[in-house]
């Protein structure tokens, strides 16, 4: 069996992954996937304690995590095509109006 | 196995608003009018009040609470609905913003709040302030023709989406220490195991979350642009409803599952109150929008609002209570003034306003000294409340640093006063008048009054 | 603590199960490495327009390679995401659906129900009309 600090070290991993992509890079949609790549190493995490501590309510969890992520990703598409509309730009650079 | 059907009377204040929150969705589709949905949205919200009281316990296998703190603090979301749907009802039909969708959504947004205040489980929590934040997103971006609209909405959603990542993590931490999300029991069990680095790892994580959401320094950076670019109904709402509901949150859990590591957590919040006090009121003096004047004023608010939190008693507890009451009147109202003027974005908009618009400028007088908090208003009181709670809790020199603050925000607000009353008048401000918005400028302007002259009504 | 987690300290133990995938994954990418290498080591570099262009099955090509989906694919994508994914509830329920009777069908019942008001608003908002 793999032990648990495997799985935490490959979510902590995937954690950071998604937290520096989020900070270093500048396309919205990128910085979108860098969420959604947090998100799940959160569910990896969840999924090796509920099997290694024998609860299930991490799992019920996941299913809310995976759930609510969804929606979040559809929000945040339809934001990004309302802006495209009005400028079309995905570059953070090109879309700061306000500053300061 | 069969499970019991679960006790609804806890949740039926949640309930009613989620129910006419999807019904506002499909009445939207028939009618015409987006003003009777307005109605129908007040009408709940004033059904959820006057239920509310009767709500007491616990559900759902004593994951949703129901109790005297969780009730204040969703008597403070319901005003603070009131008063948006009252400040909204004209505004955003100016704005070419009027969707049915915006009042079902501020409904929705406010279900989720009450659901973070009442949650006893993480699980909830996380749910509830999904369903707050996915509402505000759509919100802050409803002028969807409008780019700086669309800025502000796609630049919460990303800070807001990366927060709640962080929470995530923490409390996946958290449940793999403690084979738990019950807030409750996750204190019980961290007593008996002790401190340890995962814990205060976790708690951090957990911390920048609501920090973020409540918008404290260094986590701010969000705020000032989506209060600028969002409408200024949604940006009223924002400033108060999220992040009210941040503190809720803050209160229990820290205040419950991180017992053991209070010290730590103090500290911690030690040094982000102190700056965010400081990056509040020091940014808000070079602002000349003034929706960003008041973002980094309500920075600073958060900062005051952080020492009730940290002073650990009780009494610290009610005065941030207390605090959050008083200042969604006067937050909202100031923001009703801007409302009420035809171009009253800029600093400038706003001089010799008293020669040609008395009564609105001195309406907005009052919301300036009651935000700085100077008396007879409700600012002077709420200040004057916490900072006696903090005082007594200890941290004598954490309130003249507060105080002295304080004294900076003078600076800025009373800028406003003196544009208004000091400077020559370069043209005739229009302003746009409707019965609801007079009301909720009535609501909030006799509330600050009142409060601010008989405080026995709300402390104690 | 569950004493599960304490037996597994870090380093405590030998995954010696997974050593052939680890071989195979080495060697997988070796010969993927070592042939490129040897490829671009020995072969010709004689390089003209008509060899440049992109193969579109020996046609020439047309237009520009990258151009905009519509919008529209965007607004099915995000419906489909959405109701695609609520199904994850269907499944913990139907499978324990005998033990918890009455109950858990009127909870699934209430949670459709919101997926079809959801449903209907995106019908009538016309989301899924093509033109």
């Amino acid at each position: 069996m793999v032990p648990l600090n495997w799985y935490i070290g490959l979510s902590a991993v995937i954690f950071v992954i998604g937290m520096v992509g989020f900070i270093v890079r500048k396309n919205i949609l990128i910085m979108l996937m860098s969420i959604e790549l947090m998100l799940n190493s959160v569910n990896i995490s969840l999924v090796a304690f509920s099997h290694y501590l024998q609860d299930l309510r991490g799992q019920v969890f996941v299913f809310f995590i995976i759930t609510v992520a969804a929606a979040e990703a559809a929000i945040g598409l339809a934001i990004l095509v309302a802006l495209f509309k009005n400028k079309a730009a995905v570059h953070t650079d090109e879309i700061m109006e306000m500053k300061g | 196995m069969n499970i019991p059907f679960p006790d609804l009377r806890p949740v039926t204040p949640e309930i009613i608003m989620t129910l006419s929150a999807t019904a506002l969705l499909i009445l939207e589709l028939i009618f015409k009018n987006k003003g009777v949905l307005a109605f129908i949205g007040i009408l709940a919200a004033a059904a959820v009040m006057y239920i509310m009281p009767a709500s007491m316990g616990e559900t759902f296998g004593g994951m949703f609470i129901s109790d005297s703190y969780s009730i204040f603090f969703k008597f403070i979301f319901i005003i603070n609905l009131i008063l948006t749907i009252l400040i909204s009802l004209r505004y955003i039909q100016r704005q070419k913003a009027e969707y049915g969708e915006y009042y079902s959504l501020l409904l929705f947004a406010t279900a989720g709040m009450m659901l973070m205040a009442s949650a006893k489980d993480l699980i909830i929590l996380y749910l509830g302030l999904e369903l707050m934040a996915l509402s505000t997103y759509i919100l802050a971006g409803i002028k969807r023709h409008d780019v700086k609209s669309n800025e502000a909405a796609i630049k919460y959603f990303l800070l807001g989406g990366f927060s709640s990542a962080l929470l995530l993590y923490g409390i996946s931490l958290l449940y793999g220490m403690t084979t738990t999300t019950d807030i409750y029991k996750i204190a019980e069990h961290l007593k008996a195991t002790g401190v340890t680095t995962t814990l205060l790892l976790s708690m951090i994580l957990i911390a920048v979350a609501f920090l973020f959401k409540i918008a404290a320094a260094p986590f701010h950076m969000w705020a000032p642009d989506v209060y600028e670019g969002a409408p200024t109904s949604i940006t009223a709402f924002m400033s108060v409803g999220p992040k009210a509901a941040g503190f809720a949150v803050i209160g229990r859990v820290f205040y419950t599952a991180f017992q053991n590591i209070q010290t730590d957590w103090t500290t911690i919040l030690i040094g982000i109150a102190i700056l965010t006090m400081a990056v509040g009121n020091i940014l808000a003096i070079v602002q000349t929008n003034i929706k960003r004047m008041l973002a980094y004023s309500s920075i600073a608010h958060a900062g005051y609002i952080l020492l009730g939190i940290i002073a650990g008693t009780t009494e610290g507890l009610n005065a941030m209570m207390t605090y959050l009451f008083i200042y969604a009147f006067m937050n909202i109202g100031a923001f009703a003034i801007v409302i009420i003027l035809d171009r009253g974005e800029e600093l400038s908009d706003y001089e010799g306003l008293a020669k040609n618009r008395p009564l609105v400028a001195a309406l907005m007088l009052v919301f300036m000294f009651s935000l700085t908090g100077i008396p007879p208003t409700a600012g002077f009181i709420a200040k004057f409340n916490l900072f006696t709670a903090v005082i007594k809790a200890g941290y004598t020199w954490l309130v003249i640093i507060a105080v002295m603050f304080s004294a900076i925000s003078a600076y800025y607000y009373l800028r406003v006063v003196m544009n208004m009353y000091m400077k020559e008048m370069k043209q005739e401000a229009a302003i746009h008048l409707s019965p609801s918005l007079s009301l909720a400028i009535l609501i909030t302007v006799l509330m600050v009054l009142i409060i601010g002259i008989m405080p026995s009504m709300v402390i104690g | 603590m569950n004493p599960q987690i304490d037996k597994m300290t870090p380093g405590s133990y030998i995954p010696t199960d997974y050593l052939p995938v680890l071989i195979f994954m080495m060697i997988a990418v070796a010969f993927g490495a070592g042939t490129l290498l040897v490829g671009s080591l020995f072969r010709l570099r004689r390089p003209y327009k008509e060899k440049l262009t992109p193969y579109e099955s020996g046609n020439p090509p047309v237009g520009e390679p990258r151009y905009r989906f519509s919008i529209k694919f965007y607004i099915i994508a995000m419906l489909f995401v959405i109701f695609d994914v609520e199904a994850v509830f269907l499944y913990p329920w139907a499978v324990v659906y005998n033990k918890i009777g009455l109950y858990a069908l009127i909870e699934m019942m209430l949670f459709i129900v919101i997926l079809l008001v959801g449903y209907a608003y995106a019908w009538k908002k016309e989301a899924f009309k093509w033109d």
